[in-house]
């Protein structure tokens, strides 16, 4: 899933000061899950805001709240339009990709982000996520035992591991597990060593024309593994 | 120039006749003055075979290894230019690699290099387009197939005596050995290690490697330092990535009255080239005297590795 994080209040008081009337909405989606966007999150977010425009005493703003099922899909966005149409401005606690969609389902207000879109990850504990997957499009996770280079080696190199590995930890961080030496471990108890032996071209980075689009078939001409 | 040799450099001459290698360690200020370059490089001349000179170490900005080497080679060194692929896509590295050649440098020691986070930029993007491994396929593709990583072909090729790092002392152990065999697959024909401390640890890998055959395809060099301090082994052994600084390092260096600390970790230094010496498939040293270029004559001398070979 999306993982992200709210944007710090008076940040966000900032982002909304030139509005008045202001519609909070939440994604019942991924940012649910991770606790930074959904229903609850909202109503958090809008008492916090009433709260601190009291004893800031500086502007005074009038809020709406409302959370759809998915921003990212427009069809969703549709039961809306009321709402919008009665305020200044929209405060998405959305993803990156929910606050642009919604910014051009209604393209005469503005849509401002009310989190920071973090990464796809995976739940490690209760209220602790962890990246997982860069989006590279050119998976190679069949060769590293199902552990991503790219996404968990802060290199992301392909031949790893790199010298700088201590105590199984990566050389930039030492509360971070050396992605290469899990792929090691992982791999030996495969019996799959001979994969971390073998030398691995240079990355197809045009796998990654920003901005991708991803339609059915054509997709297949995207890339592609060099490996 | 021999059938046998590739290039122009001092240090495949060395290897190539057969020689014992030394080779130095030049880091370049955090400025534009030459004339630090040029102290540095007057101090090791006459002692080295070759000297690095690294390339913005620790990620932290300094004048760049190319330049310096110039200013070396002016000096009379035979320089050996690292390069990083952290601050360098695939596009740039090559472009540079055909500059030093051009321009007359005749050793690259391709490394991926360390993480932004070390330097004062630690907000700034990692390129690692590509990785060491793969940096050594490229410059060997380049000088010996005349082609461009894409397989355009270039009508100069760079004559680069091709060197690589290798840590023996990272995790995991098992894999260190395999990964040199990688890298003298790539194209490297010179390795110089990480410093060794832990001799018994090196030995090992060194047995690994030559049960690999990889001795005899690869000259080695193991990396050496004199320490100054307490507080500098200390700082090697917790804080500089994969560093093995053994605890009685340090209690030697401890046993010692303070005013004598860095004397003893000049004479460690020395004790550990005559160990290395010893261990088969070692053919030669690397000398890291990091801001600490003024011992290295006395080192190289102690360590009964005068006088350096010389050709007409």
């Amino acid at each position: 899933m999306i993982v992200a994080q709210q944007k710090p209040l008076e940040e966000i008081r900032r982002l909304i000061a030139p509005y008045e009337k202001i519609l909070i909405l939440g994604c019942g989606t991924c940012v649910t899950v991770c606790g930074a966007g959904g229903e609850r999150e909202v109503s958090f977010l809008h008492g916090a805001l009433r709260v601190a425009q009291v004893k800031g005493g500086d502007g005074v703003h009038a809020f709406l709240e409302y959370t759809v099922k998915r921003q990212c899909d427009r069809e969703f966005l549709d039961p809306l339009g009321d709402r919008v149409s009665e305020v200044d401005a929209i405060l998405s606690l959305g993803c990156g990709v929910g606050v642009q969609v919604v910014a051009e389902r209604f393209p005469d207000v503005p849509a401002l982000p009310g989190v920071n879109t973090s990464f796809m990850g995976a739940t490690e504990q209760g209220g602790v996520w962890d990246e997982r997957c860069a989006a590279c499009g050119d998976c190679r996770l069949a060769e590293t035992a199902g552990i991503c280079p790219i996404t968990r080696c802060t290199k992301g190199i392909l031949n790893g591991p790199c010298a700088g590995t201590k105590n199984g930890k990566c050389e930039a961080n030492k509360d971070i597990d050396c992605a290469w030496v899990l792929i090691y471990k992982r791999l030996e108890s495969l019996g799959q060593l001979d994969k971390i032996r073998r030398y691995y071209p240079p990355r197809n980075f045009r796998t990654i024309p920003r901005p991708r689009r991803l339609a059915g078939i054509t997709s297949i001409d995207l890339g592609g593994s060099n490996g | 120039m021999s059938p046998t040799r590739q290039t122009k450099s001092n240090l495949e001459r060395v290897f190539e006749a057969g020689q014992f290698a030394v080779t130095g360690e030049i880091g370049p200020p955090p400025s534009a003055d030459p004339e630090v370059i040029r102290k540095k490089a007057r101090i090791l001349k006459g002692y080295v075979d070759a000297s690095n000179i690294t390339d913005g170490q620790t990620a932290v900005v300094r004048m760049s290894s190319w330049a310096a080497c110039l200013i070396a080679k002016e000096e009379g060194l035979d320089p050996i230019t690292q390069m990083t692929c952290r601050d360098r896509n695939r596009i740039a590295l090559q472009m540079d690699i055909l500059g030093i050649a051009a321009l007359g440098i005749n050793n690259l020691l391709c490394l991926t290099g360390d993480h932004v986070k070390f330097g004062n930029h630690p907000t700034a993007k990692g390129v690692f387009d590509i990785d060491s491994i793969q940096f050594l396929q490229v410059v060997k593709g380049m000088r010996d197939e005349k082609k461009f990583q894409c397989g355009d072909e270039m009508p100069v090729s760079p004559r680069l005596f091709i060197g690589a790092a290798a840590n023996p002392f990272a995790d995991p152990f098992e894999i260190r050995a395999p990964r040199l065999a990688k890298k003298v697959q790539a194209g490297a024909e010179f390795i110089q290690t990480q410093i060794i401390y832990n001799v018994d640890k090196f030995a090992e890998w060194m047995k690994r490697v030559c049960d690999m055959g990889l001795h005899e395809k690869v000259k080695i060099l193991a990396g050496v330092a004199p320490i100054k301090s307490v507080g500098a082994a200390r700082y090697m052994k917790t804080k500089v990535p994969g560093m093995d600084v053994p605890d009685e390092v340090i209690e030697r260096l401890r046993g010692v009255p303070k005013e004598e600390v860095s004397k003893e970790g000049i004479k460690l230094c020395i004790d550990i080239i005559h160990q290395v010496r010893e261990i088969p498939g070692v053919a030669g040293i690397h000398l890291m005297a990091i801001e600490w270029e003024e011992t290295v004559p006395g080192i190289v001398e102690a360590a009964g590795l005068l006088p350096r070979p010389k050709f007409d």
